[in-house]
């Protein structure tokens, strides 16, 4: 008999419930977190000692800053957005349609809409500390370390939560595993280019600057590189508000397309 | 303590469609508390969309639901609290342990802190995997990953336990270890819905069974009462070339018995009330399986 939950009405984004799929989530990542930890952290730190070291012999300063820093900072970003979105992706189509996880949790007490946001919860702690590991590497390299850095970790966190949403609604929009190649190619990609990791986005022709304000990857680079450098309030406000609606939009269309998915 | 309903289930009109297809028709299904409800029919008798209604993974277009007292799909959370359910297709974590797996649900069903353990180390013992409680499930047998998967929904001590095909693809020596759990379940005071489209375990383990063909209830009662009420007591099986075959049916329809074929055979059912019925054969008691395919007109297996 569960305790508490006879006669008395359940409420929509309960943290039992929440704490029942994250605790799932945190058993399931004890026997993966080694290949987790690994790509999520050695492949941006390799973006990381090619382009500072090997572009970095060629150009020493961009955007008024050392060419390792730069991209230190930003590859951050990119740490971020990679161990987010590509587990987002693959892990929940694997768990609702191969492994039928979804199904075990859904028949609990819990609902899509908690199930979604307690995966996106989880993805986005995870963000928040493998983003850290680029940093880290750049403060060997150099970088001077800063007590505004504290807030990269949660940078991490907000920008990898949408895009946990983002990528939930991949898996659960696509038929097949195979159609996540035309998201990372026409969408990831271009995203990840554009977003002032390697090169700063002034040096892109106009229509591409304006573009690259709509990208959340743009911003979460903004802001890791503010808390490195220095923040400027007010462009950081803005920097907060996109990842903030970012975050908020892609975790409603999740649980929109993933309950269209399991409920029939 | 919760209200302890008279009936743990009760459907009434329920459809389901999906696009063209309507894969619950109108169903009515009471499943009085206390009681095991076998739901016997053929693949696509709509036993597991039924299933599936009963938690909210699947919205009914019409009719009434109640499980355990609340209505459905509004209250299906609190349900879900308080029911089991045994999925026909495992989904276990195949990378944790036998252990972790207890441990998973038993925070999915909200135990206290302090409930989890006794709750695991129960479990355990009910489905008989203390000695492999730090086994991999990918590690283990089939029929032990079935049992895992039993006793991972009696975690929290449902009232209800769902049970979609609890021994599909299992060897028969599997299921009979099966079938001793969840009748020890029933002893307890559990009530169970199971589907199946095995006779046999219909027989065995439900006090009332619901046949269903498309959709709908066919006919509804204790297996002893609707075989004697359908098909009488006992059943003359006669053996032979298709030839013979149809003079038995022949004449038996002359005689205004009732006959399937099974196979390589002709089943004249009621063969007790019939009066110098000439052709040789076993006879053998009626069951449930005649029932079944006089009332749908189907094979079950």
């Amino acid at each position: 008999m569960t305790d508490g939950t006879a006669g008395r009405r359940l409420h929509r984004l309960e943290r039992p419930a929440l704490a029942g799929v994250l605790y799932r989530e945190i058993v399931n990542f004890s026997s993966y977190w080694r290949s987790a930890t690994f790509s999520s952290t050695v492949e941006p730190t390799i973006y990381l000692l090619a382009f500072g070291f090997g572009f970095g012999s060629l150009v020493s300063r961009v955007g008024g800053y050392d060419y390792v820093e730069f991209v230190g900072t930003g590859t951050v970003a990119t740490a971020v957005l990679f161990s987010s979105v590509f587990p987002a992706m693959f892990s929940t189509f694997v768990k609702f349609r191969f492994q039928r996880t979804y199904d075990a949790i859904l028949a609990a007490p819990v609902d899509t809409e908690e199930l979604v946001t307690a995966e996106a919860l989880w993805i986005g702690m995870r963000a928040g500390v493998y983003g850290c590991a680029p940093l880290l590497v750049a403060i060997a390299f150099g970088l001077d370390p800063r007590p505004q850095m504290i807030a990269v970790p949660f940078i991490g966190f907000v920008a990898g939560y949408g895009w946990a949403g983002f990528g939930i609604t991949v898996a659960a929009t696509m038929k097949s595993i195979d159609n996540f190649s035309y998201v990372i190619s026409a969408v990831i990609t271009p995203l990840f280019l554009v977003a002032g990791t390697f090169f700063p986005i002034t040096g892109l022709p106009e229509w591409a600057q304006h573009l690259a304000q709509l990208n959340p990857l743009y911003h979460t680079v903004q802001l890791v590189r503010h808390a490195a450098f220095g923040f400027e309030l007010g462009s950081d406000l803005v920097h907060w508000g996109v990842l903030l609606v970012f975050g908020l939009i892609t975790w409603r269309v999740a649980i929109w397309r993933m309950t269209a998915r399991l409920v029939m | 303590m919760a209200r302890e309903p008279e009936i743990a289930i009760r459907m009434r009109g329920v459809t389901k469609r999906f696009g063209p297809i309507t894969a619950v028709d109108g169903l009515d299904l009471d499943v009085p508390g206390g009681t095991c409800v076998g739901l016997l029919g053929p693949n696509g008798a709509g036993k597991s969309t039924t299933m599936k209604m009963l938690t909210a993974q699947a919205i009914a277009d019409e009719g009434r639901l109640e499980v355990l007292g609340y209505s459905l799909p509004r209250e299906s959370k609190q349900a879900r609290a308080e029911c089991g359910v045994v999925p026909q297709l495992d989904n276990l974590d195949t990378t944790l342990t036998v252990e972790q797996n207890l441990y998973v649900f038993a925070w999915l069903y909200r135990l206290g802190r302090g409930e989890r353990g006794p709750a695991v180390e129960r479990a355990l013992e009910i489905a008989n995997l203390n000695a492999r409680r730090d086994t991999r499930v990918d590690e283990l047998s089939g029929g032990m990953r079935r049992r895992l998967l039993i006793a991972r929904a009696l975690v929290h001590r449902p009232r209800l336990v769902l049970l979609d095909e609890p021994t599909v693809g299992l060897d028969p020596q599997v299921r009979q270890e099966l079938w001793a759990l969840i009748d020890s379940l029933r002893t307890e005071g559990v009530s169970i819905l199971m589907s199946t489209h095995y006779i046999e375990e219909a027989e065995r383990l439900a006090d009332t069974v619901t046949i269903m063909a498309e959709g709908r209830a066919v006919v509804t009662g204790r297996p002893t009462d609707l075989v004697a009420e359908h098909a009488g007591s006992e059943v003359l099986e006669v053996y032979g070339p298709p030839a013979r075959l149809a003079e038995v049916e022949q004449t038996a329809v002359a005689g205004g018995l009732r006959t399937r074929r099974t196979g390589t055979s002709v089943a004249v059912v009621g063969i007790e009330e019939a009066n110098g019925f000439s052709h040789d054969g076993a006879r053998r008691p009626a069951n449930l399986e005649d029932v079944f395919v006089l009332l749908t007109g189907e094979d079950i297996e």
